[in-house]
Parts: C-alpha cells; sequence; structure tokens
C-alpha cells in the first residue's frame, strides 16, 4: 500500500464485512512525542480468541476465495518498519479494535493519503455510520456522518452529498495540518 | 468554506431523485474492494466511477463495493450489471478506463471489449487485445 488511508479503507471492508454499523477512525499526530496513532473501532461481529491470535497472519483469512488475507500483515509491515506496531483487541459479539503507531518523522513512514477518499468509499456501504477524529498535536476536527443523515436521510450515494462531505472534510484537515502529510 | 445549511439545500433539491432509486431496474456497478483491488488502484477507479455517473447525470446507477473477486492478479476489477442483461467482468481498471465504461457501457449499453475479461478453455486470457477486422 502506498498511504495509510488504502491501509485504513482495506481495515474499514474487514469491519464492513463483520457487520459493523458503526466504524469509529481515529488519527492522532503527535510532532512533540513524534507519533502518529491509528485507531479504528467498530461494532461488528468481532473475533473469538483463537481467531484473534492467528489475525496478523498472513496465511489466515475468513475469505472463501483463496486462502491468504494480507490486509492487517500488511498494516503491521508498515508499523514495524516504521519503529511502532499494530494490535488487535476483539470481542466476540461486540466489535473490534485495530491500534497502529508509527514514528511520524520515520523516513519510511507512509504519506497520510487521501482521507476524505477513504471516508466517501466507506460511506457507500449501506447501514455503515463513520466517525472521524483527525488530531494534530492541540487541533482536532470531529466527522461523524449520522449527523449528515440527520439533515439529508439515510442513502448518502448521491455524487452532489458525496461531494460535499468530501470537500468538508478536505477542508477541515487543510485547517488543521495543512494536508502536507 | 462548506456549510452545513448548504446540504439542506442540496437534499431539498435531490429529495425526488434519492426516491426514484428504490425499483429495481438499476444498473449495478460493483467495484472489487478488498486488499487485492486496493493495492492495485480500486478506490480511484471508484472515485472516477462515481464522478462520471454524476457528470453524466445518470439517476438510475448504484455503485457498490464488493469483496475479493477471485482474481486479484487481474484487479482493479470492476462489474457492471444492467437490468435483463448478464453481467460483464471488466479487468486491470483505472480511472480513465472506468470512465468509458461508464459512458459507453452503462449510459448507451455499448460493451467496452477490450477491458473485458476473456475466458479461453478455462484460462484467463488477460492481455487480451482486440484485433483490427481485415
Amino acid at each position: 500500500m502506498r498511504e495509510i488511508s488504502l491501509h485504513l479503507i482495506d481495515i474499514i471492508q474487514n469491519s464492513v464485512s463483520a457487520k459493523a454499523t458503526l466504524i469509529v477512525i481515529g488519527i492522532e499526530i503527535d510532532t512533540i512525542e513524534d507519533y502518529i496513532k491509528i485507531t479504528i473501532t467498530d461494532d461488528g461481529c468481532g473475533m473469538d480468541d483463537d481467531t484473534l491470535k492467528k489475525v496478523k497472519d498472513p496465511f489466515v483469512t475468513s475469505r472463501k476465495t483463496r486462502r491468504v488475507g494480507l490486509g492487517l500483515s500488511l498494516f503491521e509491515s508498515a508499523c514495524e518498519r516504521c519503529d511502532g506496531y499494530l494490535e488487535v483487541y476483539s470481542k466476540k459479539g461486540k466489535g473490534t479494535e485495530v491500534i497502529a503507531y508509527m514514528k511520524f518523522s520515520h523516513i519510511d513512514r507512509e504519506p497520510i493519503g487521501n482521507i476524505q477518499d477513504t471516508i466517501i468509499s466507506a460511506l457507500l456501504n449501506d447501514n455503515v455510520n463513520i466517525v472521524y477524529n483527525h488530531r494534530y498535536n492541540e487541533k482536532s476536527f470531529e466527522f461523524d456522518s449520522r449527523q449528515i443523515k440527520d439533515i439529508v436521510g439515510d442513502d448518502l450515494s448521491n455524487p452532489e452529498i458525496l461531494d460535499w462531505i468530501k470537500e468538508y472534510i478536505a477542508e477541515n484537515i487543510q485547517n488543521i495540518d495543512g494536508g502536507a502529510f | 468554506m462548506k456549510s452545513i445549511q448548504e446540504l439542506e439545500a442540496i437534499r431539498k433539491k435531490t429529495m425526488d431523485n434519492v426516491n426514484q432509486r428504490t425499483d429495481r431496474t438499476t444498473t449495478r456497478i460493483v467495484v472489487g474492494m478488498a486488499t487485492c483491488g486496493i493495492a492495485a488502484g480500486a478506490r480511484p477507479v471508484l472515485l472516477s466511477i462515481l464522478d462520471e455517473v454524476k457528470k453524466l447525470g445518470l439517476n438510475d446507477v448504484s455503485v457498490v463495493q464488493t469483496g475479493c473477486i477471485g482474481v486479484c492478479r487481474l484487479e482493479p476489477i470492476v462489474e457492471v450489471i444492467r437490468p435483463g442483461e448478464e453481467k460483464v467482468t471488466y479487468i486491470k481498471m483505472d480511472a480513465e478506463k472506468a470512465k468509458r465504461i461508464v459512458a459507453e457501457h452503462v449510459a448507451e449499453g455499448k460493451i467496452v471489449d477490450e477491458y473485458v475479461m476473456h475466458v479461453v478453455d478455462g484460462k484467463v486470457v488477460n492481455d487480451y487485445t482486440v484485433q483490427r477486422d481485415l
């Protein structure tokens, strides 16, 4: 993967397959402590302890089309090559949380990339709500698709609404950190 | 700067369009968005399809995502299912190719032959190119 936002959309797809209805995404950048922390929390079906132990193994997957599952493994290696690590917590029936840490100034850290496109892609799934928190040092921005749905109704697939959301997120991120990471 | 008031205006304007979409005569455009698809560039493909659908003002089209279709080496994969017709699988997509598919296949019903997955004797011939008729 070339961008953190592409890892994100991959993990979000896992949540969607797990029948999640609310996915909370967080990106936290601290330039003083020099880290970036990415969290994805869902209320999907979760995993039992046995599956959880094996979840980062590339040869473990729940999909039926082939025997390898690279999503979490790729994300973990992206973290580890930047002096970071990846943690997965899950409770059967409750949901799953993925936490990724990277050293922010590491030369191999992937750029954050196009977050708004990732959120738009996620919102195209039916019955999925996304909360996105973006924090850069002391400044932060939150997007909550439930607020949008309160105004325009449950169907966000209208192109004009999607465009609005896209620009709204892009502008706000730009305001916080200049969007250059 | 975007404001919430704008959203309200969009809602009023598009209310009718949204209601029309509940019937089942819509064309479905399916984009493979598993790890393999995303790594190969499925996100720009998905977004350019949305863009083109908007640009051409196509109302009876739903753009949806799916998981791994099973031929990862041919990703990004886009499937077009028009009502009453057979599914057409397009392979090795990019943003520009995807636009052509929306404009020619989805809007006008003409299948874009160069990008279709061709299976010959049970094998996928993925470097297929159209030969000119002599």
